[in-house]
């Protein structure tokens, strides 16, 4: 059920005026300034933003500027008031969003975002090579070893960034962390969003934190279910299930090769619609529709990675 | 909750340490055993982290996997979320440690005063920094607190209390390290406290004077006679005089205090909640930790009375870890005052019921963030919140709070000691009272001070005896490392918070570093982008990576280097200090380019061969 819809059952709310960019709009009160945006067709980028999670407004993209405060506001938490004068357009939001992109683009690998998020980075401008070439990556397990509060001396003749091995350690899915700009989108789909299993956190702090597992221990030694809720969320391709990975590493991965079916998992009884990426007569992929009045796009391991059985043809 | 708990046990050691910390926090075996270890009771634990973790790094000298597996267990915490946790604080270590470590600061302050001496002696003999093996071993830390009286080392000691050594030498690390014995810690420094005493004295009146282990002591001093008037006004009269005293918080943000309890007495939601924040971390600053070592009774009376108050049952006074003998004082004046029925369930037999918990951080600036702090207590990693809601409606626990800073608190004691209108006499019109000033470097007399509102900063430096003999002013650095520098010229800026906003500058913590001809600006600047590279929580973009384009970029400019891609790094930095002061979640990242700009403005850092 998407954000907007919810607002149109059950009880009867107060509506709160405000203005956006000069336009005056009335939304239901409760809602945020990005509900009032999508209900004026204003475009907001997001990157940590779903409408399935619990906002965690963490990489600040959506700020927009609100009359009378001192500084910009997340427009996909900030919850609307009476009166509200809010843009969207100036230029302290330009300069602010053009930063963020400009800041994990130099720090992060963006090559997979989707074709919305990309358009975003080069419409505001922003320019991840300016601060200079790119530190060489780390190696394996250094990332995960940096103590909190200390870092190695820098001169400023690269840019850091978080560049690292692919954690390969299940049949399953790949962790991409050279991909993960720390929106928290998997650690709350595995926790209190969806799945309730808490095998992964942030751990460390500042530039050195990232997604974890206790004391990074190998998914198949974590409470990981294997659920793929986190791949099913994650923006940037940092997470991505084997299957794909492994094309993309032979090069074979082509999208225009592609076809998307839907179904309805045949497991149990549930009733969760699958999308199935068909690549060569071949499912390469499976995630389930983010609209889905029964998975919010969550799945379970058989629903998400059990299709081998259907393609197990005789040769 | 169903929790996945890896093979890795923990050691008898271990294990006797938890469940010794576990029962003296009232959490039984029994409760927790395989029956009850679900629902909320089991979740209502979660709290008890931090001081759990605590207690192995204080036993133990580092947290292992089993150790923490078995904390998780306890606790019912998924051991994912509490490593994330405990790697969030620069005090613990998740990695073998020896059991003697030394903390040396090597901040702003200590920098300039021989800290770079003392870690070639312990690189001389404890070897490399943060070595897993040995007896000993050291690492750089950021301000310690101690800053009147640098350099300064924080020694942490498993199996035993850590303590401050300040100042510190080179030999005395050396003769240290070689017979194991520590020295009992020194007094702060409060020039004025010492005779001739000056007589303006109020927030420090009972320094040097009372027994700060004594209740009776305190009491001989006027003590509880603040809470005695208070109980006599009511919450209602307590919130008029805190209106009518117009007093600011001392914490940065410089909210009216009145208006603060005032929003938490009146909330709907219960319970309400009370927190000291004691976190004091910004570099440069001490005020806090003197008023705790030297007066720790009054900061009890003063949370008592938030409580009161504020219709709070239990207050939190959160400080930093790298205070052990305020905290001891503490520590010990608490139980002093529950003993003499001064806190718990009839306090002073006025009928109300306070209690208070003492919460140590374990070594992370933001914590002294509002809501980070409310995290960390809860046992979350210690990233801030987005505001609004503020903790007067959603704070600690979720519940209204009203938190205030140490040095707030010892203010209401002075407000309802002569009543808000003489209080709101003193200082200038919206500068009430008077400001604790942390002075340090180039100065005749380093410590803390207390002066009236108004006073200015050439004032400020008199009193300590002007600056260093021989020494001319090179900068001052005002509010630490969030601060901004002033120079000469500003000597006679009144120290208030008017003057200084409007002078596109912050008293901040009250902190005044004096920089005279001999100090490298250059270092200064780079330690402190260091600092807040290193304090960043981590959660939102554009301070955690704004931070560390900040130091490369400064980096560069102080060592006269282009930028490879042919950008201005000025320029380059004017973007960064504009997106983290802008749409950054918490006044770290706010004022994380702070200090950067206004030496760049000031023409302190001249960029040498840069591009511009």
């Amino acid at each position: 059920m998407s954000r907007a819809a919810r607002f149109k059952l059950g009880v009867i709310k107060r509506t709160v005026e405000l203005t956006i960019d000069g336009v005056a709009v009335e939304v239901p009160e409760g809602a945020t300034i990005l509900d009032a945006c999508n209900k004026l067709g204003i475009v907001t980028p997001t990157l940590c933003y779903l409408s399935t999670l619990t906002p965690v407004n963490a990489c600040r993209v959506c700020v927009v500027e609100v009359e009378k405060a001192r500084v910009l506001a997340p427009a996909c938490s900030r919850k609307v008031e009476p009166g509200m004068v809010v843009h969207t357009d100036s230029e302290r939001v330009r300069h602010s969003r053009r930063m963020v992109f400009e800041l994990l683009s130099s720090s992060v690998d963006m090559s997979l975002v989707s074709g919305e998020v990309k358009g975003w980075i080069d419409s505001y401008g922003s320019d991840a090579a300016r601060y200079g070439p790119p530190a060489p990556p780390a190696k394996v397990g250094e990332r995960d070893a940096r103590h909190a509060g200390h870092h190695h001396a820098v001169d400023g003749s690269v840019a850091e960034t978080v560049a690292q091995p692919v954690k390969i350690d299940n049949d399953l899915y790949v962790r991409d962390y050279s991909r993960c700009i720390l929106c928290y989108k998997c650690v709350e789909a595995c926790g209190e969003d969806a799945q309730n299993t808490f095998a992964i956190a942030v751990a460390g702090r500042g530039f050195d934190a990232r997604i974890a597992t206790e004391f990074d221990a190998p998914l198949t030694d974590s409470a990981c279910v294997y659920c793929g809720n986190c791949i099913g969320v994650c923006p940037t391709g940092a997470l991505m299930p084997k299957s794909e990975y492994d094309l993309r590493q032979q090069g074979r991965w082509d999208e225009a090769r592609q076809t998307v079916t839907q179904t309805v998992c045949s497991f149990c009884g549930v009733g969760c619609n699958l999308d199935l990426t068909v690549q060569d007569n071949a499912i390469v992929r499976v995630d389930s529709p983010l609209e889905h009045s029964v998975t919010h796009g969550h799945l379970c391991i058989k629903g998400r990675f059990g299709f081998q059985h259907v393609q197990n043809l005789p040769d | 909750m169903d929790l996945r708990l890896r093979g890795s046990d923990p050691t008898p050691a271990e294990r006797a340490t938890v469940d010794l910390f576990l029962l003296s926090s009232g959490v039984s075996e029994q409760a927790n055993g395989r029956a009850a270890n679900t629902g909320h009771e089991a979740r209502a634990h979660r709290h008890l982290l931090l001081p759990a973790l605590h207690s192995l790094q204080d036993e133990i000298g580092w947290i292992s996997e089993g150790a923490l597996s078995y904390v998780c267990e306890r606790l019912t915490v998924p051991p994912a979320d509490a490593y994330g946790v405990a790697s969030f604080y620069a005090l613990f270590s998740l990695r073998p440690r020896p059991p003697l470590v030394a903390h040396v600061c090597d901040d702003i302050v200590c920098m300039k005063k021989g800290a770079e001496d003392i870690i070639a002696t312990l690189q001389d003999k404890l070897g490399p920094e943060s070595s897993e093996e040995g007896a000993a071993t050291w690492l750089r830390s950021p301000c310690l607190g101690q800053c009147e009286r640098a350099p300064a080392l924080l020694w942490q000691r498993a199996g035993s209390d850590d303590r401050s050594h300040a100042p510190a030498s080179s030999e005395a690390v050396g003769r240290l390290l070689a017979d194991g014995l520590f020295d009992a810690p020194e007094r702060g420094t409060a020039p004025q406290t010492e005779t001739p005493r000056d007589p303006r004295l109020r927030l420090l009146r009972r320094i040097g004077l009372v027994d700060p282990t004594d209740l009776d002591d305190y009491r001989g001093h006027g003590g509880y006679s603040a809470l005695r008037r208070a109980v006599r006004l009511g919450p209602e009269g307590i919130a008029r005089e805190l209106a009518d005293s117009k007093l600011m918080g001392r914490g940065g943000a410089a909210f009216p205090i009145g208006a603060k309890w005032d929003a938490v007495a009146k909330a709907p939601v219960r319970p309400h909640y009370v927190i000291c924040n004691a976190d004091e971390s910004e570099p440069g600053t001490f005020k806090d930790r003197i008023l705790m070592e030297e007066d720790p009774f009054a900061l009890i009376e003063a949370v008592t009375i938030a409580g009161y108050a504020t219709g709070a049952e239990r207050g939190y006074i959160y400080i930093r870890g790298e205070y052990p003998l305020a905290t001891h004082r503490l520590e010990d004046a608490i139980a002093q005052a529950r003993a003499r029925g001064m806190l718990g369930g009839n306090v002073m037999g006025e009928d109300f019921v306070f209690d208070i918990e003492l919460r140590r951080g374990a070594g992370a600036y933001i914590c002294g963030e509002e809501t980070a702090l409310m995290n960390s207590i809860e046992g979350f990693r210690g990233e801030p919140r987005n505001k609004p809601p503020f903790p007067t409606q959603v704070g600690l626990f979720g519940k209204p709070t009203a938190i205030n800073n140490v040095e707030t608190l010892f203010n209401v004691l002075e407000v309802l000691a002569e009543g808000g209108p003489a209080f709101a006499g003193i200082g200038t019109k919206d500068s009430t009272g008077t400001k604790l000033f942390c002075l340090t470097g180039a100065i005749a007399k380093p410590g803390l001070y207390e002066l009236e509102f108004g006073a200015t900063l050439r004032e400020l430096l008199d009193l300590a005896g002007g600056v260093t003999e021989g020494a001319t002013i090179q900068a001052i650095l005002l509010g630490g490392a969030a601060g901004t520098f002033i120079d000469t010229s500003d000597l006679d800026l009144p120290l208030t918070f008017e003057a200084t906003r409007a002078a596109s500058a912050s008293l901040g913590s009250g902190v005044v570093h004096i920089l005279d001809e001999s100090s490298d600006i250059s270092a200064v600047l780079l330690r402190i982008a260091a600092f807040m590279r290193d304090e960043s929580c981590g959660q939102c973009v554009p301070c955690r990576v704004g931070t560390v384009r900040q130091e490369e970029a400064l980096q560069r400019i102080v060592a006269g280097r282009k930028n490879a891609s042919g950008q201005d790094d000025v320029a380059l930095l004017a973007d960064l200090v504009r997106v983290m002061s802008d749409a950054s979640i918490c006044g770290l990242g706010f004022t994380a380019g702070v200090a950067v700009k206004s030496a760049l403005e000031r023409g302190l850092l001249t960029p040498q061969g840069s591009n511009s």
